[in-house]
């Protein structure tokens, strides 16, 4: 179902259109966070690791908005205080300690996850800070017991180079992960607190990336240079990336945890949409007159209204004690369902509102009445009731006295957003990975605040200068050396960024093998091969990269041909004891092409040259790829 | 040097004189060129134990960075921001069907913002501003408040009980249904019994609050204290002075401890307050108050509160450890201290070389007191030969008052009487609960984490 829907709103678009993008003024940032492979973490002692058993206990907190540094409030943790929501916090004995649960403070920051930061800031060309300040960034949402998140800068203005010009990277911070939510469900929220405190970089690029297809690929740019460093934790969940995106005229809005970097085509391309039409929907309102300074919205509780309503749906809302509220929207007739994302609209926008900041999360939480299809039994009189005349829209809230009202002020401050545009907003991706619904304002800089616990930390000269020794060149030189090897361009750059580099480059310096079928070998029949497996369910030998040294050089000291080559590469990932064989010896070669001219001896292709391509494929097949293509092709050539 | 007028706050060595070359001034909006390149930001005050390398400013994104001073080139002031941090103050409503509670303030976490000297957090928040930060508590009464200092908690001492318990003494005369004291939590437990001894027959509660974790986080657990210990002084039934901090490190409920029994048992949970040798006298949340015993002394109206408040500072606690040498006891005597509580090992013990001065000081006059540094139980010098020495040198055994307790006692007793029969006997009578006559099964309870069944509990219950 999902995957039809998503076929259906993929289907036929360019996604690297820059003609299209650059009309709208596409642009899109990329925001990644990458767990770093530290044993500990970074604020404890605790061991990094995940858990899916029975919590071995539960705490119960709260959070309330405080002053930034700054002295002012947070937007963001006014609107999530409003929220009042009851968080549990599940605990595990072995590897969360009182760090985690906020009721110890920080121990000196984790050396190890310092340095890896350094090492990937250095990699991604930034300028490092002379002295790293630790700083908290409020979260009310729950997921950090704190309420904030410790994290620091660690380097600035970087760049990575792309189709010619450079990615700038913002910034990279180092900071400490948050909670897994378990479950939101009205007034209470449960996380997991196991992945807490694991040692992350945030890496902030510009909004430099111009068409959706852009923003995919730089986004897997940069998750193939950090696996490169081999300072980074790898498996699900260890990487997450959220993406900014703007048109012109619309403010910043991020799209939170993209889980799959194909996605984010589908996801930036969809949001700008969005975007477009919440502008249009804005001209739409300006021409009717309802601007900022103009917007009326009057909320009105209507519970005793319907008490006699014929609506079965309304009345059973009543009956149950529910209260319900309906605001006004003075002149909004039909453009509360003016449409947003393919089958969703300016009302979806509301419910979202609603959802998060009223809790009410059972959907639908709002039912409008705007003079599109409405289908209430109660229309004429409640309108005349709250005095909503022809041009007016009307949203129905409903649930306990105090969440109706919260939501009912929600729904008025969403709607005079539209008459601005598009709010700055955190939004989560549905289902289809192409649409994104409501998550939570966009937090500013007021919600940094110092860190009292931790002291700042100098990174002296010579700290930064060891680093620098060990770490490995850049991907772009690598590619630069590799295309001079007379390897292909676009594998060249792959080989670049892959975990096995370092081995390429040795192998290259040491044996004889030709350098792009090492490099194929290394990039390419890897990926293959895991794919297929994966197909089959297979598993890979978990330890198969400790023999793949002494692999490769029995290859080159035998001599294997290709396609024995490949064979016996794929038995090793498999886990087998499997060493390249040599080519077969030229007695060997003639009895081979002896039995397969006679195998096929009735096998004519339309010429003979297609027949004696066949005839060569089936003995290298046929000797499991140790007959040598040339010799082969020679040998049946003559005998034909 | 740290004086708000200084231009370059917290700045000191090579980094002011760095700054000061370039007019570079806090809080300028600037930017920076340096051997790397441009930086642009505020530059913020430093903390004064910080290095002298240094300056930090605020980027944009509300991040701070430090540059090294020694890659500067130039600084270019584009603007000036400098930051006001302050809660919204607002006139506390009042409600005439509302009790009355007065909330004095001593400073403490519960009160506090960031400071740029030391980079640390201050108690800064005058209490009405307590208001701005957590309205709810104008659900449950009306509050008026009062500043009687701005300290830390270490910082407090016989001179602040002593204003403390004057100022609750005039409230109470005024008629207030009840008062809150905001505290500092580490010596939160000795205020507690000061104010016990000088407070007598208060007739309304006295709740000492604090927090563990300060105002300036998100997580705080100073709103919900405070709601609760408004709520105890408010509407509580218990007329006695008691701390009212967390049960559990949840944000569930919290417990009221008798002044005398409470104790600071962990260095940063928010549960550290725990009754010691018996059960706590209640527990509260912001609209309740249950009473876990029923010998707790009632509210009266008669406003007949007795105020005693004295105290002689020349008494001394003493940690005992084995291998302990004379010249600890003799330089307390030299020192001319008046009181001396051992905290003895065990059921109340010392070694034998501190017999001599120990026999000495209570020749001279000087009481010395014997509590246990077990905390819990009691102090049995009959046991053992060794208690029975000691107490024929003249040592008092204090039953099951904790040391902390003990030594507050003996500065309030001292400032009475400096007879040693008299001194023993006031110390020996209690005045509410700093000796019990005994101790019930659980009084004592500290579950060992990782048992079975324990594990099993806690599965269960929120922690």
């Amino acid at each position: 179902m999902i995957d039809a829907c998503r076929k259906k709103l993929t289907e036929g678009i360019d996604f690297d259109d820059a003609e299209f993008y650059g009309n709208l003024g596409f642009k899109c940032g990329l925001e990644i966070h990458q767990q770093l492979d530290t044993a500990k973490k970074l604020f404890c002692h605790c061991p990094v690791g995940y858990r899916n058993d029975e919590p071995d206990a539960t705490i119960l907190r709260h959070m309330r908005p405080t002053l930034s540094e700054m002295g002012t409030y947070d937007g963001t943790a006014l609107m999530e205080f409003k929220t009042k929501k009851q968080v549990i916090y599940q605990l595990y004995r072995d590897n969360v300690c009182t760090y985690e649960m906020d009721d110890t403070p920080p121990f000196p920051i984790n050396q190890e996850a310092l340095d890896y930061a350094i090492e990937i800031a250095l990699m991604l060309n930034c300028k490092l800070v002379d002295e790293v300040h630790i700083t908290r960034k409020q979260y009310l949402d729950g997921s950090i017991p704190t309420g904030f998140q410790r994290t620091a800068i660690i380097g600035v203005d970087g760049w990575i180079p792309y189709r010619g010009r450079k990615i700038r990277i913002q910034q990279l911070a180092l900071e400490e992960d948050a909670c897994r939510e378990v479950e939101d469900k009205r007034h209470t929220i449960v996380f997991r607190t196991d992945r807490l405190s694991t040692p992350l970089v945030e890496i902030v690029t510009k909004p430099d990336m111009l068409t959706p297809h852009e923003a995919a690929e730089v986004d897997g740019l940069l998750g193939r240079l950090l696996r490169a460093s081999g300072r980074v934790r790898r498996g699900i969940g260890t990487v997450r990336q959220d993406v900014n995106v703007s048109i012109n005229g619309s403010d910043r809005v991020e799209i939170k945890g993209v889980p799959r970097t194909p996605d984010i085509r589908t996801l930036t391309h969809y949001e700008a949409l969005r975007h477009k039409a919440l502008l249009e929907l804005k001209d739409e309102l300006r021409k009717r007159g309802i601007t900022t300074e103009d917007f009326k919205a009057e909320d009105h509780e209507v519970t005793d209204l319907l008490k006699y309503t014929s609506n079965d749906r309304l009345r059973a809302l009543v009956d149950k004690g529910e209260v319900i509220h309906a605001v006004n929207l003075k002149g909004w007739r039909e453009l509360v369902r003016y449409e947003t994302q393919p089958a969703l609209t300016f009302a979806d926008e509301l419910a979202g509102r609603v959802r998060v900041i009223a809790c009410l999360d059972e959907m639908p939480n709002i039912f409008v009445l705007d003079g599109k299809g409405e289908g209430l039994g109660v229309k004429e009189h409640l309108r005349k009731e709250v005095g909503a005349d022809e041009d007016d829209a009307l949203v129905l809230i409903w649930g306990p006295a105090e969440d109706a009202l919260t939501g009912a002020q929600e729904i008025a401050i969403r709607a005079k957003e539209a008459t601005v545009g598009v709010p700055q907003e955190s939004r989560q991706h549905m289902p289809d990975s192409c649409r994104t619904d409501f998550e939570r304002i966009l937090p500013g800089p007021d919600r940094m605040y110092p860190d009292t616990d931790s002291p700042p930390v100098a990174i002296p000269k010579e700290r930064v200068a060891r680093i620098k020794a060990i770490m490995p060149p850049s991907p772009w030189e690598r590619e630069e050396r590799y295309k001079k090897l007379g390897i292909p361009e676009h594998l060249a750059a792959d080989l670049a960024i892959n975990p096995h580099a370092k081995l390429f480059d040795r192998l290259a310096d040491d044996t004889s093998l030709n350098p792009t079928l090492l490099a194929e070998a290394l990039v390419q029949w890897q990926k293959a091969i895991k794919r297929d497996k994966r197909k089959v369910g297979l598993n890979i030998n978990p330890r198969y990269e400790e023999s793949l040294e002494s692999f490769f050089k029995t290859a080159a000291d035998r001599g294997t041909p290709r396609r024995a080559l490949y064979y016996a590469f794929e038995k090793l990932l498999y886990g087998e004891d499997a060493k390249p064989p040599s080519p077969l010896s030229a007695n060997e070669l003639r009895t081979l092409c002896k039995k397969v001219l006679a195998d096929f001896k009735d096998v004519h292709y339309k010429t003979r040259e297609l027949t004696l391509d066949f005839l060569v494929g089936e003995a290298i097949e046929q000797s499991e790829g140790r007959a040598e293509p040339d010799k082969t092709h020679f040998l049946l050539d003559s005998s034909l | 040097m740290s004086d708000t007028s200084d231009q370059l706050k917290g700045y000191r060595g090579k980094a002011r004189e760095v700054l000061e070359r370039m007019g570079a001034r806090v809080w300028a909006q600037v930017e920076i060129e340096t051997d790397k390149g441009t930086y642009e930001g505020i530059i913020l005050p430093r903390a004064e134990q910080a290095d002298d390398l240094h300056v930090v400013i605020k980027l944009f994104t509300g991040y701070n960075i430090g540059l090294a001073v020694d890659r500067i080139k130039s600084i270019k002031e584009k603007g000036f921001n400098e930051a006001h941090y302050k809660i919204p103050e607002q006139d506390f409503p009042y409600d005439p069907r509302k009790p009355n509670v007065t909330l004095l303030g001593t400073g403490g976490t519960i009160a506090s913002r960031l400071d740029y000297r030391t980079g640390a957090v201050i108690p800064a928040f005058t209490p009405g501003e307590l208001y701005g930060a957590v309205p709810e508590l104008a659900d449950i009464c009306n509050l008026k408040t009062k500043k009687l200092f701005g300290v830390f908690s270490e910082n407090m001492g016989p001179h602040e009980y002593i204003t403390t318990a004057k100022a609750i003494g005039k409230e109470i005369e005024a008629g207030v249904d009840g008062i809150v004291i905001g505290h500092g939590t580490d010596t939160m437990h000795h205020t507690a019994a000061a104010l016990t001894f000088m407070v007598q027959d208060p007739g309304v509660p006295i709740i000492i609050v604090g927090s563990q974790r300060s105002s300036d986080r998100p997580s705080s657990d100073a709103a919900f204290n405070l709601r609760c210990a408004s709520n105890a002084a408010a509407r509580g039934p218990v007329a006695e002075v008691m701390v009212c901090m967390f049960g559990p490190t949840s944000d569930a409920y919290n417990l009221l401890h008798r002044g005398t029994r409470v104790r600071k048992m962990h260095s940063s949970y928010r549960s550290t307050f725990r009754t010691i040798s018996d059960i706590p006298v209640a527990t509260c949340t912001p609209t309740e108050v249950k009473p876990l015993r029923k010998d707790f002394n009632p509210r009266r109206k008669d406003r007949q509160v007795k105020v005693d408040a004295r105290f002689d500072d020349r008494v001394a606690i003493v940690y005992y450890y084995p291998a302990m040498k004379p010249d600890i006891i003799e330089s307390l005597i030299d020192n001319g201290y008046k009181g001396i509580v051992i905290a003895g090992t065990g059921l109340g013990h010392v070694n034998k070389p501190l017999y001599e001065p120990l026999r000495k000081a209570c020749r001279m006059g000087i009481s010395v007191m014997m509590t246990v540094q077990t905390l819990w139980g009691y102090v049995q010098m009959f046991v053992y030969d060794t208690g029975r020495d000691l107490m024929e040198l003249g040592i008092v055994p204090c039953s099951n008052m904790l040391p902390e307790v003990a030594y507050i006692k003996l500065g309030w007793v001292l400032a009475h009487t400096h007879d040693r029969e008299e001194v023993a006997k006031m110390m020996l009578t209690p005045i509410n609960g700093e000796i019990t006559e005994r101790e019930p099964h659980d009084g004592y309870l500290i579950f060992q984490g990782g048992l079975p069944e324990v594990e099993e509990f806690l599965k269960r219950r929120l922690k």
